[in-house]
């Protein structure tokens, strides 16, 4: 199969939608060449650098028949646009009962490791699950991120794509032929009985590569991808949980009301999940800090495989310190 | 301009109707038969009414939480208005809205945002659309002097300028954001110079006079639908009930300064002029009065004949099918 990166599973899914549905809209402050060659300036818009305005006309937009993908490239931006994102988009479809749809798609560049320091780097999703009425989607590879923003696409409702800076240039195999993802369904990449690994976005490449050491070891873990925060998968990760008995969620996002919380806070209230479980669950998570520019400490304040490993043996009730007195 | 008597008429009783609906509003509220925040147009029927005749059902607008004379001027249903501010089921939003949220996408209102400046982008988003359709429709969205201190409205002076949105901006300037006079808020001072800098086509009328509003916005939308780009409408006006209807809200402003507009109100003496012109006898006047309290008294009825929403109806209408 070929392979191809996240940006280019991103434009061909717009592309083919857009080929399909003529009343389709696309924003944003930098012009995307290809689109504007293919689909002409009345479609393809560049805005001003003006997120709230913007963000703001996709809704009036979609209330008007039309769908509209905005792409708001850093999450940072995206809290310029607080006030529509959060205020209308989210509400608008429950606050006037349901009398019109509102497929809005807001894609938006989260994560460290790009040495963006703090205005630059964020995985701001928690927020945004926090308000209802915005569809999320996570997706941790090209193949999830071309068929999810396809589903997007056909969405009646918000959608906001979160998409990891350091997976844009990443290959990956994508099939030519068309597929969609439908939201609400979570991948279980790797089979495993001692560990639930719950991993999002990046973090799903720290997870593999801990699972793969692991292995070695003689521990055998198993890997889940939501790929939609919103709907949540919650079927495909209380099986895993009631099967091995343990978890770890690994999440780049700060701790604090994080999706790694929610997770666990899912898992222990439901009686029969909870029953299953032999150790208490636990996260992985980004620091409670702003994303600092210096390269160590930008490492140090989100989670990668050694983290990732020493929460697994801590669940398996093994000693930290002698597993890393061996290595 | 010459308006027809007919027009004329469709004028006076569109202004009336909302005149009345809201008088009743304050009645009930002041009742405690309604809860929530209502925010009273009474005083402001002219603008409503003055550009809204010149809008079809295919063009949209946006409005904000002082919204009910624009919904009636639309050509909303004052049943399921009334029964949404009673919070009945049968409401436009099923109770979920409330006064500050009335509205009818059937018939192009497109809603009324509870964030001051709040429905300036989305409104850009309907100018878009009506321009992508090319049908020459047209859009609108209503707003305040109080909006004009937000950086929504200069995003959106600026998106409308540069796209050349077929977009009217009417500014009712009623004088005050709660308390506070736009002469203390407003570094610009003259609201028109704002829209000016974007160079946006631009004029300022009394907004008391519904025939001046009417022939100002005639223009403008010709303007809009000849594809010109947008346009700004300043109609300067005033409140006369508080920010929202409330025994305990204070009013700061000065009261010789409301009664001197009192004496200036759009129904009052829209209703003497075209008496004293012979467009509306007095008996044709009551007639109009009468039918309008009855429409309104239906309205009031429907909505307390309606059933309140079940409680777990709040779980419904989060996302779209």
């Amino acid at each position: 199969m070929r392979e191809i990166n996240c940006e280019q599973a991103g434009l061909e899914a717009i592309q083919e939608e857009f080929r399909r549905n003529s009343k389709t809209v696309h924003m944003s402050t930098d012009m995307p060449l290809e689109l504007l060659q293919e689909f002409g300036p009345d479609r393809i818009r560049m805005t001003p650098i003006a997120e709230n305005s913007f963000c703001g006309a996709a809704i009036g937009l979609a209330g008007s028949g039309y769908r509209t993908v905005v792409n708001l490239r850093m999450a940072t931006f995206s809290f310029v646009a607080m006030d529509q994102i959060f205020n209308h988009a989210a509400k608008i479809t429950y606050m006037f009962g349901g009398q019109a749809k509102f497929p809005i798609l807001y894609r938006m560049t989260i994560g460290a490791g790009i040495g963006g320091a703090a205005e630059h780097s964020i995985s701001p999703y928690p927020m945004y699950m926090n308000v209802p009425g915005l569809k999320i989607i996570l997706p941790s590879n090209a193949y999830d991120l071309k068929g999810l923003l396809k589903t997007a696409l056909r969405e009646n409702n918000p959608v906001v794509s979160f998409e990891h800076a350091l997976l844009g240039g990443v290959q990956y195999p994508v099939p030519e032929e068309e597929y969609l993802i439908p939201f609400g369904q979570a991948s279980v990449i790797r089979k495993g009985k001692d560990v639930t690994l719950v991993a999002l976005s990046k973090m799903v490449q720290e997870a593999l590569a801990a699972a793969d050491e692991l292995k070695q070891e003689g521990i055998s873990v198993e890997v889940i991808d939501p790929r939609t925060l919103v709907p949540l998968d919650k079927e495909a990760i209380f099986k895993s949980v009631r099967k091995t008995g343990r978890l770890v969620v690994v999440d780049e996002a700060c701790q604090t009301c994080g999706a790694a919380a929610e997770i666990i806070a899912l898992v222990t209230g439901q009686k029969t999940v909870f029953a299953a479980l032999k150790a208490t669950p636990a996260r992985v998570t980004g620091l409670d800090v702003p994303i600092p520019f210096s390269p160590p400490m930008e490492k140090f304040a989100i989670p990668d495989k050694n983290k990732v490993m020493d929460a697994v043996y801590e669940v398996m009730g093994m000693k930290i310190s002698v597993k890393k007195a061996e290595s | 301009m010459a308006i027809s008597p007919k027009e004329q008429t469709a004028l006076y009783t569109t202004m009336q109707t909302i005149r009345l609906f809201e008088e009743r509003l304050v009645k009930e509220f002041l009742e405690n038969k309604i809860s929530g925040f209502v925010h009273s147009y009474i005083g402001e029927e002219a603008i409503a009414a003055g550009v809204l005749a010149h809008f079809k059902k295919t063009d949209r607008i946006v409005s904000h939480h002082r919204g009910h004379g624009h919904c009636i001027a639309k050509g909303a249903d004052m049943k399921r208005m009334m029964a949404e501010i009673y919070g009945r089921k049968t409401g436009y939003c099923k109770g979920k809205g409330g006064s500050m949220h009335i509205a009818d996408f059937s018939i192009g209102m497109l809603g009324a945002d509870g964030i001051v400046g709040a429905g300036l982008p989305i409104s850009l988003g309907a100018a878009l659309s009506a321009q992508l359709d090319g049908q020459n429709k047209i859009a609108a969205v209503f707003f305040g002097d109080g909006a004009c201190q937000e950086g929504e409205f200069h995003e959106a002076l600026n998106l409308a300028s540069i796209w050349k949105l077929p977009l009217l901006f009417v500014c009712e300037n009623n004088q005050y954001g709660v308390n506070t006079s736009y002469r203390y808020s407003l570094g610009a001072q003259e609201i028109t110079r704002m829209p000016e800098a974007y160079h946006i086509q631009n004029k300022s009328v009394d907004g008391n006079d519904v025939e001046v509003v009417y022939e100002a916005a005639a223009r403008a939308v010709e303007y809009l639908r000849n594809g010109q780009g947008p346009y700004f409408l300043e109609c300067f006006t005033y409140r006369w009930h508080k920010h929202y209807l409330s025994n305990s809200l204070p009013d700061l402003r000065p009261q010789e300064e409301l009664e001197e507009w009192k004496k200036k109100c759009p129904v009052t003496a829209y209703e003497n002029k075209l008496r004293q012109a012979g467009v509306l006898t007095q008996t044709r006047i009551d007639a109009i009065k009468t039918r309008i309290l009855e429409h309104v008294e239906e309205a009031v009825r429907f909505a307390l004949d309606s059933p309140l929403p079940a409680p777990q109806d709040a779980l419904e209408d989060v996302f779209s099918k």
